[in-house]
């Protein structure tokens, strides 16, 4: 009973994530210094959170856990800190435009 | 059965265990309940005691009593002291910390440990503001706005921020605590929507400590390392903007304003069915105005920066965005109005809190709407008017709800009856006292007074409408200190209270007064729907006339 | 009452007697153990909310001052910043590995990945603490005589800070008084992050301390592992603050012909 919603990664799948996360910090350090414009950033991001939510899916059980409240709260404090962020912004991006 | 009855009723978790140590290295939530208790109500009189000096000084349009910088510390540390170490903890460290286990029907807390140590943390936080206090004070407004706290205010301000940050700590504890017990500790039956709308609002506001307070701690930590190591975050010779300490001050700030105001709806919403033999009117709507609160909360804090130098596209929208908290809120007005519509009303003490804070709160309510309209705000920002308007949410909201939860309550946390009659005097002392302080600051601030001001010796006029809320003031303290005197007065001459005086619905009621230290003798089995007024018998002597 | 004492009592005495893990609260190991995970969620979002707070302050600075923190960026160490990130996903592996011995029941992994995982944090501390004393001597630790004037001496962080399009002397003087002030605000943003990020790096350092020597005395089994569970969670949150730090502090604006 105390076992059924544990579930066992096989090591083999934590290699490959590792793996997939080197390579990963390696690219981005690459791409940056490739000039793609205004993507630079983007992309940098855009890899920043796949290798984030590798992390939180693999190492940290996201992926496998019956628990619906994990998931709840990890996209809920991603909306929150998106609320901070861009109502913040609503200021900083419109105040010197006059 | 009836010598169970009996041990059950001599055993309690007050008599479970004697001396200094059973108290101070408790894990029983309704002890740390109680530490809680002695604690905030020494911090509201410390407070107390700021607002005395305040309204003493501008009893006369000269500023004659303090000196311009004692009354710069006198309200900076009046609102700090009450803020963040009397209102935020006030009900959901002491009525939420004693009720939220029993009523879904649970032994304890999810986590005991971290519960005490919440205690701990608030103590090392009070203790560091009151050195901060006797060592000189801390001038900045309870703010903390920069660049003045972080490069000019050469009063403690360091201290103060520490003492807050640890507060703040201490009340994401308290919040993890309940959101894990709400989840985790139900007693079987025990369904979500079956829960007493006092844990529903305690769900609400923990979302708003957990999602709030973090910002706020950092924000503050930036303050201390800009003035401690020079950093230049928010100080404009060094590059910073000042209006970004604004923004993350009000992050948290104005959902503060909720987690002060929740669980006190929630102790109304307990309240007004119980003494309206009623069942609550629309108890999913109540709920969920809860949560809409806590999330709507967020999106509307820019409000308070209107006339910061924020832009104006910014402010248009968040001047819209703030009128739809009055939505939910009006919700919650709505649905206790129509409770007693037709329900059996008797005016006891509890009732009468409930009846003032639903008055007063529609009031602070509609004239915070004033201020959420761009126009209209910057008129009156910085003037009395905002601060009748957060003393009506504040005090005749929050205040209120804590002194009707405590006298619903202590009952159960006692054993005893307060004297009903000393109780309704109180409440009634307490809401005119309340009234005559705070709504000739409406007239003030309209006519143009500002906040902060200690001398108004250019406009004389003011004097009259300043009189009258100095004495209403000395009332409100008299309404404050009688329940105090009653209330230790019944823990040894109260009569005895039976398990439940009230009658009323919820789990905290079917075990004895006061509980023992695991709250029930068997954990219960939850086969009824919430506020079965209905089913409930009269309460007998207790009640008086209807 | 006296001579059937306690039915259904004693069984369950014994049985919390041979279960010390479980606190009286709870009914059972499930619940409390789903209880202290989603405890340390909630807390892991709170630590987001903390984080976040400097990523609004460090996002509103970037917006408005682009130019000087484009060219403070370049100046922190690529390689060695790199390399580091690369040390923490180790130290992530090993985590998640030692959590996969203890659900496995193999004692003997546990330790020496739980060793391992210090090392990588000891490591990262090392190299954070090395980068820092470059920033000291290079004169960009605010406060400490902070000088931004060898960010203005490339051609190329010229051309970036509109430096080499002014010709007036005495608008040339404010503008580099402008671009110190402002380098300064990404390095005490520099600094708070990293900063605050390290000290949660030597709090998790300190808590993985506690859990080998929990793992040496064999505290941890395939159905009792909480502590190393919510503790290996924590360690990964930092690892995820780091992984978004990096590109955020050290790839503002790595192009080489910008």
């Amino acid at each position: 009973m105390a076992n059924h919603t544990q579930h066992i990664v096989s090591s083999k799948l934590y290699w490959l994530i590792w793996l997939i996360l080197i390579i990963a910090t390696f690219l981005t350090a690459w791409i940056a210094t490739i000039d793609l414009g205004p993507f630079n950033t983007v992309v940098a991001l855009v890899i920043a959170t796949c290798k984030a939510s590798l992390v939180a899916l693999i190492f940290m059980h996201v992926k496998y856990t019956s628990e619906k409240m994990t998931r709840a709260i990890v996209i809920s404090v991603v909306f929150w800190l998106l609320l901070l962020l861009v109502l913040s912004l609503t200021d900083y991006s419109s105040r010197f435009a006059g | 059965m009836a010598t169970t009855a009996v041990s059950a009723e001599s055993k309690n978790y007050l008599n479970a265990e004697y001396g200094i140590r059973s108290w101070l290295l408790t894990t029983d939530h309704k002890r740390i309940a109680i530490l809680y208790l002695i604690s905030i109500t020494l911090m509201f009189f410390i407070g107390g005691y700021f607002a005395l000096l305040i309204r003493l000084e501008l009893l006369t349009p000269a500023g004659d009593l303090l000196t311009a910088d004692m009354y710069n510390k006198a309200f900076s540390m009046h609102g700090q002291i009450m803020v963040f170490f009397f209102l935020v903890p006030s009900i959901p460290a002491v009525l939420g910390n004693f009720l939220i286990p029993m009523m879904v029907g649970a032994k304890d807390l999810a986590f005991p440990r971290i519960n005490l140590l919440s205690w701990y943390v608030y103590i090392g936080g009070a203790a560091m503001y009151i050195w901060c206090v006797i060592t000189g004070g801390v001038d900045t407004g309870w703010t903390f706005y920069t660049p003045y706290s972080s490069l000019f205010s050469n009063t403690h301000v360091v201290e103060a921020c520490l003492a807050i940050f640890f507060a703040g700590f201490s009340s994401i504890l308290t919040g993890l605590n309940f959101v894990v017990t709400v989840h985790r500790m139900r007693a079987p039956g025990m369904t979500w929507t079956r829960l007493p709308l006092f844990v529903w609002s305690h769900y609400a506001t923990s979302i708003v400590m957990l999602l709030g307070t973090p910002v706020i701690a950092i924000t503050l930590v930036l303050v201390i390392l800009e003035r401690t190591l020079n950093l230049g975050i928010f100080d404009p010779s060094r590059g910073g903007d000042p209006v970004l300490f604004q923004h993350l001050f009000w992050f948290y700030s104005h959902p503060a304003v909720y987690i002060m105001i929740l669980p006190s709806m929630g102790v109304i919403s307990e309240i007004v069915p119980c003494f309206s033999r009623k069942r609550v009117f629309g108890y999913t709507f109540v709920a969920m105005a809860s949560i809409a609160i806590a999330v709507i909360g967020f999106l509307v804090w820019a409000h308070h920066m209107f006339v910061a130098g924020i832009s104006l596209y910014s402010a248009l929208v968040f001047s819209f965005l703030s009128y739809l908290v009055a939505v939910p809120s009006a919700i919650k007005v709505f649905n206790w109005t129509a409770t007693m519509y037709k329900g059996s009303v008797s005016f006891s003490t509890p009732m009468l809190y409930a009846m003032g804070f639903i008055g007063l709160f529609t009031m602070g309510g509609l004239t915070g709407l004033f201020l959420a309209c761009l126009g209209v705000d910057v008129h009156v920002h910085d003037t009395y008017f905002v601060i009748a308007h957060f003393h009506y949410i504040m005090v005749g909201g929050a205040v209120l709800g804590y002194l009707g939860g405590i006298h619903l309550w202590w009952p159960k946390i006692s054993g005893r009856l307060y004297p009903e009659a000393w109780g309704r005097l109180a409440a009634i002392i307490v809401f005119i006292g309340f009234n005559l302080t705070f709504f000739p600051q409406f007239i003030l601030g309209y006519l143009g007074m500002p906040r902060r001001y200690w001398d108004y010796s250019h406009m004389p006029e003011w004097q009259a409408l300043n009189v009258l809320s100095t004495a209403g003031a000395s009332i409100l303290a008299v309404g404050y200190l009688l329940p105090l005197a009653y209330l230790l007065w019944s823990l040894r001459y109260g009569k005895i209270a039976g398990d439940n005086p009230w009658m009323a619905t919820g789990l905290e009621w079917k075990t004895s007064s006061p509980p023992p230290t695991f709250n029930f003798e068997q954990t219960p089995e939850v086969t009824w729907e919430a506020y079965e007024y209905e089913k409930m018998p009269l309460p007998e002597e207790v009640t008086l006339e209807r | 009452m006296s001579d059937s004492p306690a039915i259904g009592e004693t069984p369950l005495a014994i049985e919390h007697e041979a279960r010390p893990e479980l606190r009286h609260h709870f009914s059972d190991e499930q619940q409390q153990r789903n209880a202290a995970s989603l405890g340390m969620w909630l807390f892991l979002g709170t630590e987001v909310m903390f984080f976040g707070g400097m990523f609004c302050g460090y996002l509103v600075y970037r917006r408005i001052y682009f130019p000087e923190f484009a060219v403070s960026s370049r100046s922190l160490d690529l390689v060695v910043g790199t390399l580091n990130t690369a040390v923490l996903i180790c130290s992530s592996l090993t985590v998640a590995m030692s959590v996969r011995a203890a659900q496995t029941g193999n004692r003997k992994l546990q330790v020496p990945l739980l060793l391992a995982t210090i090392f990588f944090g000891l490591v990262f501390l090392g190299v954070k603490g090395y980068e820092w004393n470059n920033k000291y001597k290079e004169h960009h630790i605010p406060t400490f005589d902070f000088s931004a004037r060898d960010l203005m001496e490339k051609a190329g962080d010229r051309h970036v800070l509109g430096l080499d399009r002014i010709s007036d002397s005495g608008q040339l003087q404010a503008r580099e008084a402008e671009v110190q002030r402002h380098s300064q605000v990404f390095f005490s943003l520099y600094f708070a992050l990293t900063g605050m990020h390290a000290l949660h790096m030597v709090v998790g350092v300190g808590i993985f301390s506690v859990i080998t020597w929990m793992a040496w005395k064999g505290a941890f089994t395939p159905e009792y592992h909480t502590p190393l569970e919510i503790a290996g969670l924590y360690w990964h949150f930092v690892d995820i603050v780091w992984i978004y730090l990096f590109p955020l502090l050290y790839l503002i604006d790595r192009r080489p012909g910008a």
